[in-house]
């Protein structure tokens, strides 16, 4: 699904992340964990294509295609989601007509019909739901006021109407409550299939009980220090992190 | 068909012909300049009354002793005023035959609109069949409006045929020495649009309506008076989302509004001039003077005006809150793409007590386009307890493009309270971002981010047109961004 191969960027000439590897299979469960600012939603915003980063050397291989030429939303047609750490509100766009846009733009892409509005109203309503969020979320301007919980919440009901096969989830779980880490986990789980692949970046142990994936990596200064199984999140929540540097 | 219906369609089709004009005045020809002897003639073609001569000519005395205003942020070349022509008598445009007669361009940015076909039709000339349900539509508006006892008709035909009412109201908002374009106006002016509302009526339409079908044919010096009686209210709606090109490239219109006691005029502009090609050639200059005067107790007044056209737009629709406890509203949009300038704003003059006012204004300035606010708030010495909010946001698109926003404030009595807030910001990358992450292009997710700034203005639009504004935006938009 994903290979990111020696890859190095950054902003300007100035590197952030440097000489990544990582190989991601279809149906792979990846979480990247490390210390602030060490370049994690920065790879995360790389592989979505945000325009003020450069990759200087490397490539980063989708779906067996170079993608580092394509514009963000060219990427998102092709099936990457990115949930954001910070959501921006975006005043006076409504949620609904936002996603439908969103969902219909992407359907363009592949030479599909519009949704139908109606069609449409129920499927949001019905993943609002899911998620936890009020059906009034259908009237509100998009992030616009939201709390910190209920934009992670927004992010994954985006996700599951936009139904795309490379999802990045950065720090979805900062800002949730207990149960909220649960529903939200619960949401994804049903989610996953043998054909869509994640990458988790999380600072915390608590949601990978829940969504128990196969790898771990350990990002520090910009790099990949250590890779391994689900023991390696538990290690690093008693130990932190100065035993790997 | 019988003669009736078939009369009524060419009272439509040709609405040229409606202000009276024969064949025989057609074919007059004025010499360009301006001087007595053309006021004259202009007067003489028309019929006037001698007071409305005299009229015209003071104005056009005090229009001489004037000198064109510098003090707006816009740029142009000097206009000749000896060199116009001041009156045309307005010829019949040749009839097509079919839509596909019509420039292709226009028809994409008609259905880019949503602008139904048989509109289409009217607005770009082409001869409409029998069928058309407007012919209806526009008779049962006339009988309605009718039986309310509303007057709404040209205003050289109110001016025959309701002369006292033009009198007593004519200049008494927008006095003719006020500024150099309506001291033009009213030396020069053409036609335009005369409206009023008795005592204690509801006009039963939306005045709107009507234009549309009818497809306002608007001259270069336009005159338009409403007058709401005691606890009348009246919804008008001026323009069109289609976008109009006029061989005359200045205009210079004049609006008055008055409320009597317990009145409302809701008046509203969507205002597409042909804004020039992606140089400015070619566009129209736009100089307009627009008030309201809330001439009685609790009388309101709200402007919400869309301006996405024009070349170069001069436009402070004002209110001055007269009455008691009045209120007056501006709600404004405006849109500068490529090299259009706008030079916009309103004037909010309080004189009764308890009085009310409102602006929210929203600027969006794309590519090179230029755009200055400029709000005053004035309170007057006896003013009591006047209120105020001020909401003056604008957006940049790219670079190149500038906001510029100046608020005046004249506050003589200290029992006012006057909020003012401003904010300027770029279209934001995060937000453009996180749409196109989302699948949406880039262009789709400015129009978006766009409605979504001017949804505060856009709510108070008659229903319909919001839709049609909301639109108007993104193909106005379109292209802005590389
Ligand atoms: N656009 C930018 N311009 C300048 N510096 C940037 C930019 N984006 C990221 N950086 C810097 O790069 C480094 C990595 O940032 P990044 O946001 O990727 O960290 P992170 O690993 O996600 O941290 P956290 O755990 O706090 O979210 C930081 O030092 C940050 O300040
Ligand atoms: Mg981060």
């Amino acid at each position: 699904m994903l290979k990111i191969k020696n890859l190095t960027a950054g902003v300007d000439d100035k590197n952030i992340l440097n000489n990544i590897n990582l190989n991601i299979n279809s149906g792979e469960f990846h979480v990247i964990m490390g210390t602030n600012g060490t370049g994690k939603s920065t790879l995360g915003n790389i592989l979505a294509g945000k325009d003020n980063y450069n990759v200087h050397s490397g490539d980063i291989v989708y779906k067996d295609k170079s993608i580092i030429n394509l514009s963000p939303d060219e990427r998102a047609h092709e099936g990457i989601f990115m949930s954001f750490q910070y959501p921006v509100s975006i005043p006076g766009v409504n949620t609904m007509h936002f996603l439908r846009t969103a969902v219909n733009s992407i359907r363009k892409s592949k030479k599909q019909d519009e949704i139908e509005p109606g069609d449409f109203i129920k499927l949001f309503k019905e993943k609002l739901e899911l998620i936890g969020l009020k059906s009034e979320f259908s009237k509100r301007s998009v992030n616009d006021g939201f709390s910190g919980g209920e934009k992670k919440r927004f992010e994954i009901i985006q996700m599951l109407l936009l139904n795309p096969d490379l999802i990045i989830l950065d720090e979805t779980d900062s800002g949730l409550d207990i149960d909220a880490i649960r529903i939200v986990s619960n949401g994804i789980n049903a989610f996953r299939n043998k054909n869509k692949s994640f990458i988790l970046i999380t600072h915390y142990n608590r949601i990978l009980n829940y969504l128990k994936p196969d790898f771990i990596h350990v990002m520090l200064n910009g790099t990949i220090v250590k890779s391994g199984g689900r023991e390696l999140a538990v290690e690093l929540e008693e130990k932190g992190y100065e035993w790997i540097k | 068909m019988n003669k009736s219906t078939k009369q009524q369609i060419e009272d439509i089709t040709s609405s040229e012909y409606q202000y009276g004009f024969t064949t025989k005045i057609q074919e007059e020809r004025i010499p360009n300049g301006l001087n007595e002897e053309i006021i004259k003639t202009i007067s003489a073609i028309k019929n006037e009354p001698d007071w409305l001569l005299e009229w015209r000519l003071k104005a056009f005395q005090r229009w001489l002793k004037m000198s064109e205003p510098k003090w707006s942020n816009l740029k142009y070349p000097k206009i000749d005023f000896q060199d116009l022509c001041y009156y045309s008598a307005p010829k019949q445009k040749k009839k097509l035959n079919s839509l596909d007669e019509v420039d292709p361009e226009l028809i994409k940015t008609y259905n880019k609109l949503g602008i139904p076909l048989n509109e289409q039709k009217m607005l770009s000339g082409v001869a409409v069949d029998a069928v058309f349900d407007s012919v209806s539509v526009a008779t049962t508006f006339k009988e309605t409006l009718k039986k309310a006892g509303v007057i709404f008709c040209s205003f050289s035909e109110a001016v025959q045929n309701h002369p006292d009412l033009i009198k007593k109201y004519l200049g008494t908002v927008v006095p003719i020495s006020d500024n150099y374009y309506a001291a033009l106006n009213s030396a020069v002016f053409s036609d335009g649009s005369f409206v009023y509302i008795p005592k204690g009526t509801k006009c039963p339409m939306e005045l709107s309506t009507y234009f549309r079908i009818n497809a306002a044919n608007t001259g270069q010096f336009e005159r338009t008076l409403i007058v709401a009686d005691e606890g009348a209210y009246v919804s008008y709606l001026e323009g069109c989302t289609a976008p109009m090109r006029d061989e005359n490239q200045l205009h210079a219109a004049v609006v008055e509004l008055v409320t009597l006691d317990n009145a409302e005029i809701k008046y509203s502009t969507v205002q597409n001039w042909y804004p020039g090609d992606k140089d400015g050639k070619g566009g129209i200059y736009n100089f307009v003077t627009k008030r309201g005067l809330c001439k009685g107790y609790k009388s309101k007044i709200s402007w919400t005006q869309i301006e996405t056209g024009s070349s170069l737009t001069w436009k402070y629709p004002s209110c001055v809150l007269k009455g008691d406890n009045s209120i007056g509203e501006f709600y404004s949009v405006a849109l500068s793409n490529n090299f259009q300038q706008a030079d916009t704003g309103t004037k909010m003059i309080h004189i009764g007590n308890n009085t009310k006012s409102t602006i929210i204004s929203k600027g969006i300035s794309a590519g090179n386009g230029q755009q200055t606010y400029r709000g005053e708030v004035k309170v007057m010495k006896n003013a009591i307890n006047a209120r105020n909010r001020s909401e003056c946001d604008s957006i940049l698109i790219g670079s190149k493009s500038g906001a510029h926003t100046f608020p005046y404030l004249d506050i003589r009595n200290s029992s006012a309270k006057i909020e003012h807030e401003a904010t300027t910001s770029k279209i934001g990358e995060e937000q453009l971002f996180y749409c196109n992450q989302r699948g949406i292009d880039t262009e789709d997710a400015i129009a978006l981010i766009i409605n979504g700034f001017c949804k505060s203005v856009f709510k108070k639009l008659p229903m319909e047109f919001a839709v049609e504004a909301q639109k108007l935006m993104e193909v106005s938009l379109e292209g802005s961004v590389g």
